[in-house]
């Protein structure tokens, strides 16, 4: 275990620093070099543009200036931000509440109905299960946007019992207000999860020990909660793992569905101004959010089924 | 497209109606209705310019915010410019890009693959190592990422997507290319003399090709929602050019001010044609997974 966990943090380490430098090398790849974002549309008389090189070290080796970025970066300096002319570390924090606060809530309720739904269609044949998988079906087709759209326009606009936009005050209001957003980036993985949910226990509810516990005579209800359910759980926590970590991806969109002031609706706003010192700090934050939760999933997994641990 | 014209064309010859009737079977009722729907789609898109009632970058602010008539069956957009018109044409950009963009990574992902299993040892380890950095980040981001290098626009967001899709095809395809290029027949062949290239080309390639056109498939579906969820964040097509992404965030301001028929159309098309895509890419993976 202590080897695995070794392993999978050095590798973790080594995607990092991949990403960390192509995230921070892109600056260059840009027509016109970084000194095009750091002008912005301003032409610059030659003495601007010499403080400005300055300032930023332009003038300095590349490897010396990536090593500098990162060295910052790690101590959770991202620099200023050209477009706000604040701390990018200070604009992060305010809005990493709202998209943490948002894929938590989410993933609540993914696992609650996605496992409740699964579970149902998995031990009822016939009708339940038919519902449950054309619902979770369409669902799947459907992105996330259009969702929130449809949501919005029947419950918020129509219907008039959620709030539009914004994030809401308190915990009280935040939850009120982030319903419709958690629904809607919900919606589409709890649909994958019911599906997994009922694959795996349609193939628990077929194996001989659950055969044989219920010759046993046991009563049924234990057979599904000790022999069915337990043993149809392993993949099932897997995928819940994996879909928190593309929910890091989806919530960029739905916080711009919403109008929600979060890391998503700041990374879209940052590349339409051409902030990239926010750009590059939100890309590694996400990046780094998704690895270490795929990490997490992998130890789960392997603390979970004591056979994956040899 | 090509292959299912040619297809309707040759159902003249008992041969080739065999295989229509063969593959109508094999698709069952749903796979029919879904494939049925997409040849629809796809003949509107072609005909858009003759069947769309309006110009789609008219404005007419007679119409503007307008509700369903007789005169505009989906009413307008806050512009005046007629809804039904601007759908029609905006299925040409919504898939084109899609379609751009898996032929993209199947071209690129296949290679990789293919090279991949065939050269085994250093050169499998290290496209290896570089499709696991790929799935390091979620499809999505990367495409911004590459729209923040290149810029907002539609160009950019084919790309960013086409390379983050990728990894995926590679890796599928990698899997099958190992078990097949272990096959007699492949060392048959090599022993005979046949240049390596000949061999991934002649024979792999062509035993490969339906896993890799059931994954394309579907994972077309997947090409139409991400582009539009980015065009939607206003990073992909540009306006005033029609899109149907673009269309739900329009019409998400139109449905605040009372005409709720623009996002509904076009949230709905997407859904239509992103169902029939996965249910069709179901069904063929099915039989591919029923051959082996």
């Amino acid at each position: 275990m202590t080897v695995f966990l070794l392993r999978r943090l050095a590798g973790l380490a080594v995607v990092l620093l991949v990403a960390s430098f192509l995230v921070y090398g892109l600056l260059y790849l840009v027509p016109g070099g970084p000194m095009a974002f750091l002008l912005g549309n301003r032409s610059g008389t030659p003495e601007q543009i010499a403080a400005i090189r300055a300032q930023y070290h332009l003038d300095d080796p590349f490897l010396v200036r990536y090593a500098t970025w990162l060295g910052d970066a790690v101590r959770g300096d991202f620099g200023s931000s050209l477009v706000y002319r604040q701390d990018v570390s200070a604009l992060m924090s305010a809005r990493a509440a709202t998209t943490t606060f948002l894929v938590g809530y989410s993933t609540v309720l993914i696992v609650v109905v996605g496992v409740a739904a699964g579970t149902l269609a998995g031990l009822r044949r016939g009708r339940v299960d038919n519902v449950v998988s054309a619902v979770s079906s369409a669902f799947l087709a459907t992105p996330t946007f259009v969702i929130g759209v449809v949501l919005v326009i029947v419950f918020a606009l129509g219907l008039g019992w959620f709030p539009v936009f914004g994030p809401g005050e308190g915990f009280g209001g935040r939850l009120y207000h982030l319903t419709l957003p958690a629904i809607t980036l919900s919606l589409g993985s709890a649909a994958f999860l019911a599906r997994i949910t009922r694959a795996s226990v349609r193939e628990e509810l077929g194996r001989e020990h659950v055969e044989t516990a219920r010759s046993r005579g046991l009563a049924e209800s234990l057979v599904i909660r000790r022999h069915v359910l337990r043993n149809a759980s392993i993949p099932v926590i897997t995928v819940t793992g994996l879909t928190v970590a593309s929910l890091i991806a989806g919530s960029v969109v739905v916080e711009n569905v919403f109008a929600l002031d979060g890391l998503g609706s700041l990374f879209v706003r940052a590349i339409l101004q051409r902030d990239f010192a926010v750009v590059q700090a939100v890309v590694l934050v996400l990046v780094t959010a998704f690895v270490l939760v795929n990490l997490v999933v992998d130890l789960c997994y392997k603390a979970l089924d004591p056979r994956m641990s040899r | 497209m090509t292959a299912l014209t040619t297809r309707v064309r040759g159902s003249l010859g008992s041969r080739a109606r065999d295989g229509a009737s063969r593959a109508v079977r094999s698709l069952g009722p749903l796979g029919v209705t879904a494939a049925a729907l997409l040849v629809l789609v796809a003949l509107v898109t072609l005909l858009a310019p003759v069947l769309a009632p309006y110009d789609p970058d008219q404005p007419d602010l007679f119409n503007a915010l307008g509700g369903a008539s007789a005169a505009h069956p989906l009413g307008g957009d806050a512009l005046g410019r007629d809804v039904l018109s601007r759908l029609m044409w905006g299925a040409r950009t919504t898939l084109s890009g899609p379609v751009l963009i898996i032929c993209l990574s199947t071209v690129v992902g296949t290679t990789l693959a293919i090279t991949a299993a065939w050269a085994g040892g250093k050169v499998d380890a290290i496209v290896s190592r570089l499709l696991d950095i790929l799935f390091a980040v979620p499809g999505i981001v990367f495409a911004l990422i590459t729209v923040a290098v290149l810029g907002p626009g539609i160009t950019g967001v084919v790309l960013g997507l086409a390379v983050a899709y990728t990894p995926y095809v590679a890796r599928v395809v990698r899997s099958a290319a190992l078990r097949e290029r272990n096959l007699p027949y492949v060392a048959a062949a090599w022993v005979q003399g046949r240049s390596a290239f000949a061999i991934c080309v002649r024979h792999l390639l062509p035993n490969l090709r339906p896993l890799i056109i059931a994954q394309s498939v579907s994972a077309l579906g997947f090409a139409v929602i991400d582009l539009a969820a980015i065009s939607f964040l206003g990073l992909g097509v540009q306006p005033p050019t029609s899109d149907w992404g673009l269309m739900v965030k329009s019409g998400l301001d139109s449905a605040t001010r009372g005409q709720p028929l623009e996002a509904l159309g076009a949230g709905l098309l997407i859904v239509l044609v992103v169902a029939a895509v996965i249910v069709l890419g179901d069904r063929l993976g099915q039989e591919e997974g029923g051959r082996r």
